[in-house]
């Protein structure tokens, strides 16, 4: 009962929210938020650190793009296609990323990833380091206007909201318990007679296509699809935004893509925009150091301590 | 104009050459890393800052104090190593029992944060070191053109790493280093300090990125950014080769650095995808890579 109290109170800032705070920042939260839970989906309940995950949410990016610049798709056929191949480049890049474990799962994917990177660099389509710009956000079902932002938050909100839904179901579906089960003791699970490899595969499918998702509504939203989306320090701020919210927690990913945007929004702004990267890797090292569980962690540890379980 | 089989062989020659100095640079960085994930079992995430450092280090120590390059070779890995020390002992040790990848996200963040520095400082569009003068000049072969410092590259990173490759495999230092990688726990109740072992092990893996980094410095521009995107590339080749032997990682260094070139030659499009695509070959035939001894 208490959890889904917390979840109205959520859904209830969530509505009244553009009152108070400007949509566009809201919407770039949500992106990156729904990025963070996709990516969570494998560290926190799999335990498997992706260090390739940009190369999704570019693909999202990308593909909703040029669609809807250049054939003039509404914008849910747009965003339903860049997921669809962000899943699909998963499908691929997963199958060989899972034949690794550990470490070398992270090695693998970043260096996928720079494959994926280099591809976009060179591709004609993608407009190399200027990106695609002006993409237009177009009519929701061929009706609504999307250029107003109150319609594109609320359109970005009903998107978030489906895949912390479908994160939120796989996590608690008898499929979630196998991965955990994974996480946990994987020589175990194998013995019990389970494929891990391709367990880990769903998992890295589901979760590269909602990284997607992410990236083709994050298109819409900024009307841009550049490199900054497929470059590997995009992989590290997503791994960034779930180790300071806490992974293996449903909430923290939110949390912390909410910290590092505003962060980000607040340094960029003036003279401090260069100490941005100084600014992350601190406080990488201080969550590695100090504060392993990150924020949603600490505060369950807290609840738990004084309220008991 | 040297040609065979409408191959022009100056061309070729040239592209091997680049090869053969890109895989140099491969070799000494995937060595330190593998030396370091031997005994710690970490990756280390900051090894391209590191080497990044080390080119800036001799940028900085000609400019401010006048040492020259030959002093630079010597003096920029050790106060790398020191440097590699000191992140030992204080950043990674204390999370030596926790999960490996709570070390890959520090030296990550460790990475983040020095390569902000030197934006910061040296902004991002690269500085240039002059090649000593003794190594000024180039040799003329019959079907290339040899600058002398070029070939001291290769020289000296060949002669590095075989030094390296001949201390671990037949010294007794080199002996404790391999018993550790085997099993630290029986090491440590022969009464080997093993703990020093590792500092001294991770400050040696990380002084050969130094070490790269200012041989680095005279043929690339000094920049920030030069040690995160070779850096990608050695992890790749760390996959490629496994992280089994020492002799492997140079091994796949250099001859990924030459299939590089060759590419560059053949097909210059995928001059900078060749070594992923090798590496989703190599996983998909020899998952533990070639030199691995996995499962």
């Amino acid at each position: 009962m208490k959890i889904n109290k917390l979840y109205l109170a959520l859904f209830i800032f969530a509505l009244i929210a553009p009152a108070a705070l400007y949509p566009v920042f809201l919407m770039k939260v949500l992106c990156f938020a729904l990025f963070a839970c996709a990516f969570n989906l494998l560290l926190g309940f799999v335990g498997l650190l992706s260090f390739g995950h940009a190369a999704f949410l570019g693909t999202g990016g990308y593909v909703t793009g040029y669609l809807m610049m250049h054939t003039g798709v509404t914008p849910e056929i747009g965003i339903i296609c860049g997921t669809i191949c962000a899943g699909l480049l998963g499908a691929f890049y997963g199958k060989l990323a899972v034949k690794r474990e550990g470490i070398y799962f992270a090695m693998v994917t970043l260096a996928l990833s720079q494959l994926a990177f280099f591809f976009y660099l060179q591709a004609p389509f993608t407009g190399g380091e200027d990106g695609m710009q002006g993409v237009p956000r177009g009519h929701l079902f061929g009706i609504i206007d999307l250029a107003d932002n109150m319609s594109m938050y609320y359109f970005v909100l009903a998107i978030f909201i489906f895949g912390f839904w479908m994160i939120h179901r796989t996590i608690h579906s008898p499929f979630g318990q196998v991965l955990k089960a994974i996480r946990e003791n994987e020589p175990r699970a194998i013995s019990l007679g389970y494929n891990v490899n391709d367990y880990k595969w769903v998992a890295f499918i589901i979760s590269s296509a909602l990284a997607g998702l992410a990236g083709s509504t994050k298109t819409l939203v900024f009307q841009l699809a550049s490199l900054t989306d497929v470059h590997w320090h995009m992989s590290g701020e997503v791994v960034l935004m779930t180790l300071l919210g806490g992974m293996g927690t449903i909430f923290g990913p939110l949390l912390g893509a909410g910290a590092v945007v505003a962060i980000q929004n607040y340094l960029s702004g003036g003279e401090m925009g260069n100490y941005v990267s100084i600014i992350m890797g601190v406080i990488f090292v201080v969550c590695v150091l100090a504060f392993r569980n990150g924020i949603v962690g600490e505060i369950n540890k807290v609840i738990k301590r004084n309220f008991g379980s | 104009m040297a040609t065979f089989l409408g191959i022009n062989l100056f061309g070729l020659s040239g592209q091997l050459l680049v090869g053969l100095i890109n895989g140099s640079f491969y070799a000494l960085l995937s060595l330190g890393l593998a030396i370091i994930f031997g005994l710690l079992r970490i990756i280390n995430f900051a090894q391209g800052a590191i080497y990044m450092l080390g080119a800036f280090f001799a940028w900085m120590a000609l400019q401010y104090f006048g040492i020259n390059y030959w002093a630079a070779l010597i003096l920029v890995p050790l106060a790398v190593g020191i440097i590699g020390v000191l992140m030992e002992r204080f950043l990674l040790r204390p999370i030596a029992n926790e999960d490996h990848l709570y070390s890959l996200l520090l030296t990550f963040g460790l990475a983040l944060i020095l390569q902000g520095i030197f934006t910061q400082t040296y902004g991002s569009s690269g500085l240039s070191y002059a090649i000593p003068e003794s190594l000024k000049g180039g040799t003329r072969l019959p079907f290339m053109y040899l600058p002398n410092y070029r070939a001291w590259i290769i020289v000296a990173s060949l002669t590095v790493c075989i030094s390296t490759w001949w201390a671990i495999e037949k010294t007794k230092l080199g002996a404790y280093l391999r018993a550790g990688t085997e099993n630290p726990q029986m090491m440590q109740a022969f009464g080997i300090n093993v703990p020093l072992i590792v500092t001294i092990t991770f400050g040696f893996g990380v002084a050969l990125a130094g070490f790269a980094g200012v041989i680095a410095a005279p043929v690339y521009a000094v920049s920030p950014e030069m040690g995160s995107n070779i850096l990608i590339v050695v992890f790749a080749i760390v996959v490629i080769g496994g992280m089994g032997s020492i002799g492997g990682a140079i091994i796949t260094g250099l001859g990924m650095g030459v299939v590089e070139g060759l590419t560059k030659y053949f097909y210059p499009e995928a001059s900078t995808t060749i070594i992923f695509l090798v590496m989703v070959v190599v996983l998909l035939v020899k998952p533990a890579g070639l030199f691995g001894k996995e499962a």
